[in-house]
Formats: C-alpha cells, sequence, structure tokens
C-alpha cells in the first residue's frame, strides 16, 4: 500500500471469516496492539452469528482521531481474509490499491497448529504496518494460553516473512 | 484491555464499569444481544448481577432494589423493553428513592433481532429522561450522569444504546471518583408507591412537573454539546449517528445532542438558527426531526429508505446529498446454520417429514426456518410460539389443525412460554395441541446464559432449578414426555406421532445439552457435586 499519514487519516482493517475461524480473536489483537501503541482505536464487530458458521466480519480503525467505528465501503486499506470464500463478498469494502491477505499467503504445512492461522495472517499483516514486532508478539501472548507463545510467535513469524515489502516502510506512524 | 489509564472497552464493558464504580448494587437482566456483555461484566468485575425469566422479572427487582434506596440498573435489548413496559410506565409514576437506570440495547438494522424499533420513543411514551451515548466512554460517562439524574429527580433514567456502541470497542478514561452510595433503607411512601387511582393522578402531574423541571435543566446542560464548524450548514444528531455524521460531513457545525429526552429546544432553535440549513442525522425513526419540526424549527430529514438499517458514513453521505438513488446491494454473505452436530437437526427434519405446520419462537432453532429443514411457519416474538399454535389450532380446519405444533427453546420457554402452557391447559383446542420444549440446558443463541431451568445461576453456581416436565405437569398438561433426539434413535419422531395422533393437551421436552457447551457442562456438573456434598470445592474457579 502506499504510504499513509495517519495523523490525517486512520488506518482501516476488515477482518472476515466464518464463524469459529478466530476473526474475534485476531481483530482484538490488531485493537491491543494499535491501542498500545497510543492510537485512538475503534474496533467494531458483529457477533450475533458467529459460532453458528455464518460469515463473520470485524472492522479495526486506528490513527490520531477514530469517529465512525465502520470502516466505510471502499475505504479499507486491508481485507483479511481468514477464508477465500469470504474474499470476495468483502472486496467492496476495500479502497483502490487497498492490500488483501488471504491463507494463500501462508504455506500451511509450516504452521505449528493448522488453527493458528489466525495469527499467521496477523504476521503477514503486520509487516504493513507501523507497530514494532515485539508490540505484536506482547498482544499474541496475552490473547492465548502461555504454552502455545512459542508456537504461535513461529506462526506469526511465518506470516510476517511472507510479505514482500520492507518492514515498517509503507505506513508512517502517527 | 489496559494501558495505563486508557482501556479499550465495548460499549457494553464501559456501562458495566461505570456501574461498578458509581456503587450500583444489584444489576438485573435476561440476555439478549446487542446487551448480554452489560450483566455478565458487571458480574465480572464484582457487582451483584442477576438474570431474571424475563426483562419485566427483571425491571420489577430492579424497581424493587431502588425503591430501597439502592442504585440499579436493568439492562436489556430493545424488544427486552417491551416485555419489561408494563413496570415502566408505572414506575415513571412512582419514581424512585436510590437510582434506577434501565439499558435498552437496540439493534438498528437487525443483525440478531426480529425487529428494529427504536426504543427512543418509550422515553417519550413513558415519560422518563434519556441518555444516548456514541462510543465507550460516553456509554461509561452517560452511565454515572444517569445514575446521577435519576437519584437528583427520583425518577427512573433510560440509556439508550444502539448494537455499532454496545458492540464497538473504543478508547474509555475511566473517572477517578468512585461512589459510596447511601445504605440502602426502606421509608413508607404509601401515596408515592401504591398506585391506585388516587395515588396515580397526582403521581402523574409530579411526573410532568419533574420532566418540566430536567427539561429546563437541559437547557444549560453539559450533555448536549456544540462541535463549531461552518455556518453553510448544520447536523443535529445524536448516538451512533454523530461518529458517521462527523466522518461525512467534517466541514459542518453539529449539535450534538447526548440528553435526548426531554429535548433542549431553546437550545436546538439558537442552533437551527446559527446555520444557514438544517439536517437532522439519525438512525431509525424520525424522533428528533418529528419533535423539533412540532416545536417550529425549520429542519430537513432523511428521505424514507433511511429509515431502514443502520446508518454509517457512506449513508449519511447520501443523506447529505439528498441522494435517494437505490443503494448498492451488499454481496451475501454465508448464512448461519444449526451446528452440524446440533441435535435440533434431528427435530426440524421430522416436523418437515411429518408435513408440521410449525409455530415457532426466538432462539438457535428459528434457524429451522433455513435450507435444508423450512420446518418452521412462525416466529414473533419471545413465547409466541405457544400462544400462535393455539390461535392456529382453535380456526383451522381439522385436516390442518392437527398438523399444528409449537416449537419452543429451554430459555424461551421459562422466559414467556409458561404463560402460553397455561392458556393451553385453560382454553384446550378441540383437536389437543402439541408443544415441543427443546432443551439443550442453556440460552445458546445469546452466548449459553443460564436461566432458572439450568439450575445454575449468572456466574454458573448451583441455584433453584425449575423442572421443564413438572412445570407443565403443574399447568394441568395430561401428556408430558421427556425424550432425548440423537443421531441413531426414533425417540422423539415416536413420541411427536403419537402427540399427533393424540388429540390430547401434549409437551414433549426434546432434552440434548447444546453441544457447544459439552465441556462447561461437565465442570459446572462437578461444582455442583461439591457444592451439594458441602466439600472443600478444589475445582472453584
Amino acid at each position: 500500500m502506499k504510504t499513509k499519514n495517519l495523523a490525517l487519516a486512520p488506518c482501516n482493517i476488515v477482518v472476515a471469516g466464518l464463524g469459529g475461524q478466530g476473526v474475534l480473536t485476531a481483530t482484538d489483537i490488531i485493537a491491543e496492539v494499535a491501542l498500545r501503541a497510543g492510537f485512538d482505536v475503534k474496533k467494531s464487530e458483529i457477533k450475533g452469528m458467529s459460532q453458528r458458521g455464518g460469515s463473520v466480519s470485524c472492522d479495526v480503525r486506528f490513527g490520531a482521531q477514530i469517529l465512525s467505528p465502520m470502516v466505510p465501503a471502499g475505504e479499507a486499506d486491508f481485507l483479511l481474509a481468514l477464508e477465500p470464500a469470504q474474499l470476495e463478498p468483502n472486496r467492496h469494502l476495500l479502497r483502490s490499491g487497498g492490500v488483501t491477505i488471504d491463507p494463500s499467503v501462508i504455506d500451511a504445512d509450516k504452521l505449528p497448529q493448522k488453527k493458528m492461522l489466525n495469527v499467521a495472517l496477523l504476521g503477514a499483516l503486520s509487516a504493513h504496518l507501523p507497530m514494532a514486532e515485539q508490540e505484536w508478539l506482547d498482544a499474541i501472548g496475552s490473547a492465548f494460553a502461555p504454552k502455545f507463545l512459542e508456537e504461535n510467535r513461529q506462526a506469526f513469524l511465518l506470516g510476517r516473512a511472507s510479505q514482500n515489502t520492507s518492514v515498517h516502510a509503507t505506513a508512517a506512524a502517527a | 484491555m489496559d494501558d495505563g489509564n486508557r482501556l479499550l472497552l465495548s460499549g457494553d464493558e464501559a456501562i458495566a464499569l461505570a456501574g461498578w464504580h458509581a456503587g450500583v448494587a444489584l444489576g438485573t437482566g435476561y440476555p439478549g444481544t446487542p446487551s448480554t456483555e452489560i450483566l455478565e461484566n458487571f458480574s465480572r468485575l464484582g457487582g451483584r448481577a442477576q438474570w431474571s425469566p424475563n426483562e419485566k422479572v427483571a425491571l420489577e427487582v430492579a424497581i424493587g432494589a431502588a425503591f430501597g434506596g439502592a442504585r440499579a440498573m436493568a439492562a436489556m435489548k430493545h424488544v427486552g423493553l417491551n416485555v419489561a413496559s408494563d413496570p415502566l410506565f408505572t414506575v415513571a409514576y412512582t419514581g424512585v428513592a436510590g437510582a434506577l437506570v434501565i439499558v435498552s440495547a437496540d439493534d438498528p438494522g437487525m443483525h440478531s433481532s426480529q425487529n428494529e424499533q427504536d426504543n427512543r420513543r418509550y422515553a417519550v411514551a413513558a415519560g422518563v429522561p434519556m441518555l444516548e451515548p456514541s462510543d465507550s466512554q460516553e456509554a461509561y460517562d452517560f452511565m454515572r450522569a444517569a445514575i446521577e439524574i435519576s437519584e437528583r429527580w427520583k425518577i427512573p433514567v433510560l440509556l439508550r444504546a444502539t448494537t455499532r456502541v454496545c458492540h464497538s470497542s473504543t478508547v474509555v478514561r475511566p473517572q477517578a471518583r468512585r461512589d459510596t452510595p447511601k445504605a440502602a433503607n426502606f421509608v413508607r411512601d404509601l401515596k408515592g408507591r401504591v398506585m391506585i387511582p388516587g395515588h396515580a393522578r397526582p403521581a402523574h402531574r409530579r411526573l410532568r412537573q419533574k420532566l418540566a423541571e430536567i427539561s429546563a435543566w437541559n437547557e444549560d446542560c453539559e450533555l448536549n454539546r456544540v462541535v463549531p464548524g461552518g455556518k453553510t450548514f448544520g447536523i443535529i444528531t445524536s448516538g451512533i449517528s454523530f461518529m458517521h455524521a462527523r466522518e461525512a460531513a467534517p466541514e459542518a457545525s453539529v449539535l450534538k445532542l447526548e440528553f435526548t429526552h426531554p429535548l433542549p429546544m431553546r437550545k436546538i432553535a439558537a442552533f437551527a438558527a446559527s446555520v444557514e440549513r438544517c439536517v437532522v442525522i439519525e438512525e431509525g425513526d424520525p424522533y428528533l426531526l418529528e419533535a423539533i419540526r412540532a416545536a417550529g424549527i425549520a429542519v430537513s430529514g432523511k428521505p424514507e429508505m433511511y429509515r431502514f438499517g443502520e446508518l454509517d458514513v457512506a449513508r449519511v453521505r447520501r443523506i447529505l446529498r439528498a441522494d435517494s438513488s437505490p443503494e448498492p446491494a451488499a454481496p451475501p454473505g454465508k448464512p448461519p446454520q444449526l451446528c452440524e452436530a446440533c441435535s435440533y437437526r434431528i427435530v426440524f427434519d421430522a416436523l418437515r417429514r411429518h408435513n408440521c405446520i410449525v409455530a415457532g419462537d426466538i432462539g438457535c432453532y428459528t434457524l429451522g426456518v433455513l435450507q435444508p429443514f423450512e420446518a418452521m411457519d412462525s416466529c414473533v416474538c419471545m413465547g409466541a410460539s405457544v400462544g400462535v399454535g393455539l390461535g392456529l389450532r382453535h380456526v383451522l380446519p381439522p385436516d390442518q389443525a392437527c398438523r399444528v405444533v409449537s416449537v419452543i427453546g429451554d430459555s424461551t420457554f421459562v422466559h414467556s412460554g409458561i404463560s402460553g402452557l397455561i392458556e393451553m391447559a385453560y382454553n384446550p383446542p378441540p383437536n389437543g395441541h402439541v408443544v415441543i420444549i427443546l432443551d439443550n440446558a442453556t440460552t445458546a443463541m445469546t452466548g449459553h446464559q443460564e436461566h432458572p431451568g439450568t439450575g445454575r445461576n449468572l456466574n454458573h453456581e448451583p441455584t433453584g432449578k425449575v423442572v421443564l416436565e413438572d412445570m407443565a405437569r403443574s399447568c394441568g398438561i395430561p401428556r408430558v414426555q421427556v425424550v432425548e433426539p440423537r443421531a441413531g434413535s426414533d425417540a422423539f419422531e415416536q413420541a411427536l406421532v403419537e402427540a399427533l395422533k393424540s388429540r390430547e393437551l401434549n409437551v414433549i421436552i426434546a432434552r440434548r445439552p447444546c453441544v457447544l457447551i459439552a465441556r462447561e457442562l461437565k465442570e459446572y456438573e462437578k461444582r455442583r457435586q461439591c457444592h451439594e456434598n458441602e466439600e472443600p470445592c478444589a475445582c472453584a474457579v
């Protein structure tokens, strides 16, 4: 993505998937990292049907000041799809030049556990964002049981290494 | 999520925290999206929180606490306030000795509801003050303010939030002040609280007098504020619409109404006069628009198409352009469905094959209306399945009447199905009836809350239990059966066939715990056994 000045416009992220895939947890982690980095943050989720296998999507926005908690259609900088089939129904949310991240960027065989796909995709997303690697690892550490810490770290770094971008270069800090 | 004094909280969490900091002695409610997490979090913080069988009882318990001089809150979803509306309208007359805040969590766009009613109308209809937060900070601050207003004027206050306030997380800086409310103490007030007509007539006048005083106070209240901007056009708004409007039109002057009943009409008139053109941006009903216009203030509203569904930044931009061209349809997502291993699949499969006419109800099992079952013919409100089924049985020709069944979940049955069962015993249809209670031992749809039929309280600790089959028998239902619907067994289907043939009054309890909480149920059962044996409880959390 092109450089975005977070002092002027929020960073908009949509996380999409199916109930039970970890959409809510992934979104919580992004919001937590942004909060710890000192940004204003808003996260909006619709979870009424989240355990019944239906589509779930969450919006996270961070920057100097966030107003609406929902990412306006056509203004998402990133669309993170935990389920490939959820990419198309949500593509209209993406701005032109926005980045999609979906399971195809991860080599599933290298994942320590299949269910850590969401953490790996967070790793891929993190490569585009200004927050430090350690901030992500701290937030992931507090979101899951300590015994999964090392495996989650591996999953995160696997995703982070998947992106052809020099870390931190794509977005300017607030 | 805690970063020094900056917390990232959902609106529900913020309301719970404010209640805790304000010394709310009792929080009551019934689970309902998007309100459920208010009481769960209030309890987690250390507050005394209880699920009631339904919202009416919840509000009545909270009223009792507030009559006793305590600070109380009752939290429910918008349709829950319909159930609680009977006590609401009269507690507005009686007022309270302590504080009473009723949290109404509305669901514009119906993410998880059967209608999108706008509960701001209740504030007007019942005559209670109303506050509308637009983010979690305000949810926190306005909950604190609502308690103060309630205590100052001895009046119940409606805190009205919406899905995007309740279920959005935003940054909150809690107030340093922690309240220590005065101790509960009963003071007799026959004329104030016993609403016989002779007492209620002056009580109504007292209510209107209070509202007039509050209205005057609201004119200078810091709870409504102007965000200065250009003079060409101004926006009057409230709640979450404020956030969308500020983003859609950063150049506009905005009057942000926060204390939205009774409205500060002088302040509104002054704002409208300060701009060339004034637009009201509000989600749902034209509540502000109608009130402001009725006061003789010239403002414009939104095209009718924007009454439906939620507002967002894009829709507010369209309203400001007076654009009523068709909106792009959002691509369809994957609809939810009954879980693969859900035992209700067996029930709906049988109902479909036996060509039943199904009066349905509110819960996970409403998904029985979707493919592949399409085995539900009505769903109106909590508990309606029983009455609707009986009405159909009364009027349909016998070949159709004999195929009618009512299907209701365990939590929904306790909520408001019991009266229906009494109706069935009292006014039996000529060919009998069949009520199927789907008992999965939890309030599954809203995230697995307890209810009186589970025998566990809000914190999953053992308490008194309503045994559904005993309840049905005591209502005078002659044929009550408990069966387990599970793969490889035709027990449920047999029970259904016999009941349909019987021409008598039947209750079939299809009992099998929700597959999603199997692990938790084992844990709770272990705790219950420790509790019963009065053993030191190693499994206590």
